[in-house]
């Protein structure tokens, strides 16, 4: 594997960046709001 | 069509997306890091130098952008015609992904285009006509919003949805309509180097399963809040 992008880093690295910080970003709100959801409805689903 | 209509039944769904989403999870994650592996290893394009590395997250964010906004289009004929509840809710779950990779397809693509074209945008047919594809989904979400009645919001987005497919082939066809700055197709053609179309079709399929989980997700997340409101109005789940 090669990391060295020369002068072109500045442009690569930001595009990469952004990339994965949406990506993981977008995944850990539905993750999220998942299990809220989940446990919301068993909290009510608890009560008689 | 039957087929279809099976698995528009919320609860059969729960089921069938329960058992796919591990899969779907480990694929996401094996294309990914095989095709990002695959990304850093490739040499330089003797034309575009390293930013050919930019390629792999460029193209499969606006894939997956139109493969999106394709699913939103498709739901929501299926709403109007067939008037199937869940199709609205699988067409709402899709929108903010799509929004997101058509984000970060214009992103990746301004990145590249600096060092590149020496401009971060032109408004040329093939970059505009992607600016509007983002605007349609903030519009498409913002309707959703706008509108308190559920059953209204789902028909108003969804004949908004249907209006904006006309955006898709004009995307995909700019290219070969008008002269654009952006240059064509180059997978189908076959004109690629066959050493960057490994990488590219793995990160092609990890974002696109990517996308296929999420949305996944997304439907499971609404089919449970709906029920749990359900219960809170005291109405049958």
């Amino acid at each position: 594997m090669n990391f060295d992008m020369g002068a072109y880093g500045a442009y690569i690295w930001p595009a990469y960046g952004v990339s994965a910080l949406a990506l993981i970003g977008i995944t850990v709100w539905s993750v999220a709001a998942w299990w809220r959801a989940k446990a919301r409805l068993a909290a009510l689903e608890r009560k008689p | 069509m039957q087929f279809l209509f099976r698995y528009a039944n919320p609860a059969n769904f729960m089921r069938l997306s329960g058992v796919l989403l591990p899969y779907t999870v480990i694929a996401t994650i094996v294309c990914l890091v095989a095709g990002l592996y695959l990304s850093f290893s490739v040499p330089p394009d003797y034309q575009q130098g390293s930013t050919v590395t930019m390629l792999f997250i460029h193209v499969p964010a606006d894939v997956v952008a139109e493969l999106a906004y394709g699913v939103i289009a498709v739901c929501s004929l299926l709403s109007l015609v067939w008037r199937h509840p869940l199709s609205d809710t699988a067409a709402r779950a899709a929108a903010p992904l799509g929004a997101i990779f058509t984000a970060l397809g214009l992103i990746t693509g301004a990145l590249w285009g600096k060092p590149m074209w020496g401009t971060y945008w032109v408004w040329d047919a093939r970059l505009t006509s992607f600016l509007l594809l983002l605007f349609l989904y903030f519009g498409y979400m913002a309707l959703w919003n706008a509108i308190e009645d559920e059953t209204r919001a789902a028909r108003a987005a969804a004949i908004l949805a249907l209006i904006g497919v006309v955006n898709i082939p004009i995307i995909k066809f700019s290219v070969d309509w008008w002269s654009t700055l952006h240059q064509g197709e180059s997978i189908m053609s076959g004109k690629i180097a066959s050493v960057y179309l490994a990488p590219l079709l793995l990160m092609m399929a990890g974002y696109a399963l990517l996308f296929l989980t999420l949305w996944m997700i997304r439907i499971r997340t609404a089919i449970v809040e709906r029920r749990a409101r359900n219960l809170m109005l005291g109405v049958a789940p």
